[in-house]
């Protein structure tokens, strides 16, 4: 077996240990970080993958959340919820994309910047519908086949189960040519377009499909915390996510969901440290950005590329003929 | 008479002006079938203009173009790609984080199956043995699973070059393919290109400042100067003609 393959039954094995060793705060945390993966991973795939610089997932966040809180009050099932809410973003994401067309880099982040702007007023003045400041509650933790989700730890493996799903699609798309197709954008979507690559297509299907995991995070993110309100969806959680997927390593499949572990965890440790803990966020966040730009499985594929250079030097120095 | 009858490409009355400069005016050639047609003239002559104009990059203020009978006006780059016609850029233009067989898959895919096949079907789009003989008829074999961007700038060129192939295209248009290459790699390019016109019947046209390349090449020349055609013929006509030496050489 490969290393990477021992690796991440490694991980996959503590992910199912790890919820009966923790109480409840902890398996609430866990939980969290698998909700906010999942949203990361969309973002990963719109910007990591095709370059598209987008601020507004936390706006799907929140159509995901508020579609499925809705529908759940009105006695429908979850998965109702689910499906809709995927689909709604999905669709939102294609007309979002379209501004992308025509500016990039830091224009489209403005743009994307009004749209999460322009969604957080939905959701914060339409009281009618969202319950405005107030927000939403009310609504009970999914049940499927007489298991109920209450229990955090069934939550969780819920939640595990969903997320394992989505991650499989997600590799999927980008091992499949569509994901050669969304680097070509990332990298030359001049050349792309004039080797056949229909650039309009993929770029509207990079932020629909990046928005639907958005959208499908949200879903789950409602039942989580059982009380949404606007500010869960303003524009720094999109910066929060953006962070994620940075700090992690845009463009690497794991990237996101390291980087949501670490801008999760990180402020739960640095906890004992009260009142100081947001400044030494702050500045790990600068530091590690400053020494990798690439995230840290940028770091770690440098690091791992420099190992095995010095050791093929090694054999070569010893005077055998390397195999 | 016919359209078809042989020819790749037409063009007619191709004008484009950026505010008051004629950056082309008024150009009209047709591309026969197996040939090799040079595109020569002084820089800023409006040659990468033309051949943006062609291949749907920048929309022409007026003026036609069809490909194998068919008016293409409006059709954007990944489509005239479909229809048959590749190319390459007067900047170097690979994908700098890809492999070099990545790079090669990409330029073959877009020709196989639909969007879904795409998705559902093989990681490599069942490429990969193309791919390889492809990257084999380069000589690029040892640097198959190197990053793009870690190649020296003339393998890039010769990379560069080889994808456009990748899609089994009727019209090749090379903008350039010989800057910044140096000597052997010059040697090996040319002689790829002759195996392609010769042996598999591939059209070019090739944009170029390297007269010994040009005029080895091609079978035919035109001269761009300041937007406008002013010489067509042989590369032996082309030498000896005052107006191009006019053109290059007088003020």
């Amino acid at each position: 077996m490969r290393p990477m393959t021992i690796a991440g039954l490694a991980v996959l094995g503590l992910l199912i240990v790890l919820p009966f060793g923790l109480k409840g705060y902890g398996i609430y945390i866990l939980s969290l970080w698998i909700v906010y993966s999942i949203a990361a991973m969309g973002l990963n795939l719109t910007l990591g993958y095709a370059g598209q610089v987008s601020l507004a997932q936390a706006a799907f966040l929140g159509i995901g959340a508020y579609t499925t809180a809705l529908l759940m009050k009105a006695g429908y099932p979850f998965f109702v919820g689910f499906g809709l809410s995927a689909g709604i973003c999905f669709g939102v994401g294609l007309i979002l994309g379209y501004p992308a067309l025509r500016v990039q880099h830091h224009f489209l982040a403005f743009v994307t910047l009004g749209f999460n702007a322009l969604v957080w007023l939905v959701f914060r003045n339409e009281e009618w519908l969202t319950g405005g400041t107030y927000g939403l509650m009310g609504f009970s933790r999914p049940s499927f086949f007489g298991v109920s989700t209450n229990n955090p730890v069934v939550f969780y493996f819920f939640s595990l189960a969903l997320f394992l799903l989505l991650a499989f699609v997600l590799w999927w798309i980008v091992r499949s040519p569509w994901g050669r197709a969304f680097q070509a954008l990332r990298e030359n979507p001049i050349r792309a377009n004039s080797l056949g690559v229909d650039v309009r297509r993929m770029t509207l299907l990079a932020f629909a499909i990046g928005s639907a995991y958005g959208g499908m995070a949200g879903s789950l993110f409602a039942p989580l915390v059982e009380f949404i309100d606007p500010q869960s969806f303003m524009l720094d959680t999109s910066l929060m996510l953006l962070l994620m997927v940075i700090v992690g390593g845009s463009g690497h499949f794991f990237g996101p969901i390291l980087g949501a572990l670490l801008v999760i965890l990180l402020p739960e440790w640095l906890r004992f440290t009260e009142g100081l803990y947001l400044i030494i966020y702050a500045s790990l966040v600068i530091v590690l950005l400053a020494v990798c730009p690439s995230g840290l499985l940028g770091l770690y594929e440098r690091t791992a590329a420099a190992v095995r250079a010095r050791s093929s030097d090694r054999r070569e120095s010893a005077g055998g003929s390397a195999p | 008479m016919n359209s078809a009858s042989g020819n790749v490409l037409r063009v007619r009355g191709i004008s484009k002006s950026f505010g008051g400069v004629h950056a082309v005016n008024d150009v009209s050639f047709d591309v026969q079938e197996g040939e090799v047609l040079g595109l020569i003239g002084p820089n800023g002559s409006g040659k990468s203009t033309l051949f943006d104009c062609i291949l749907g990059q920048l929309t022409p203020d007026t003026g036609e173009v069809y490909v194998g009978g068919e008016a293409v006006a409006g059709k954007r780059p990944c489509d005239l790609n479909k229809l048959g016609i590749a190319r390459t850029f007067q900047m170097l233009q690979v994908f700098p984080e890809m492999t070099v067989l990545e790079n090669i898959i990409l330029a073959g895919q877009e020709h196989h199956g639909g969007m879904l096949s795409r998705l559902f079907g093989k990681r490599d789009a069942g490429l990969t043995e193309e791919a390889d003989e492809m990257i084999a008829f380069f000589r690029l074999s040892h640097l198959r699973d190197q990053r793009a961007g870690s190649l020296s700038y003339g393998q890039q060129k010769l990379l560069d070059v080889a994808m456009a192939f990748m899609a089994g295209p009727r019209l090749v248009m090379l903008d350039e393919p010989a800057g910044g290459v140096n000597l052997t790699m010059l040697e090996s390019l040319k002689e790829h290109l002759k195996v392609f016109n010769e042996e598999r019947g591939a059209t070019f046209v090739v944009i170029e400042h390297n007269m010994e390349f040009v005029m080895a090449l091609c079978s035919r020349i035109l001269v761009l100067s300041n937007g406008a055609i002013i010489a067509e013929g042989t590369p032996e006509e082309i030498r000896n003609d005052p107006d191009v030496i006019e053109a290059y050489l007088g003020a």
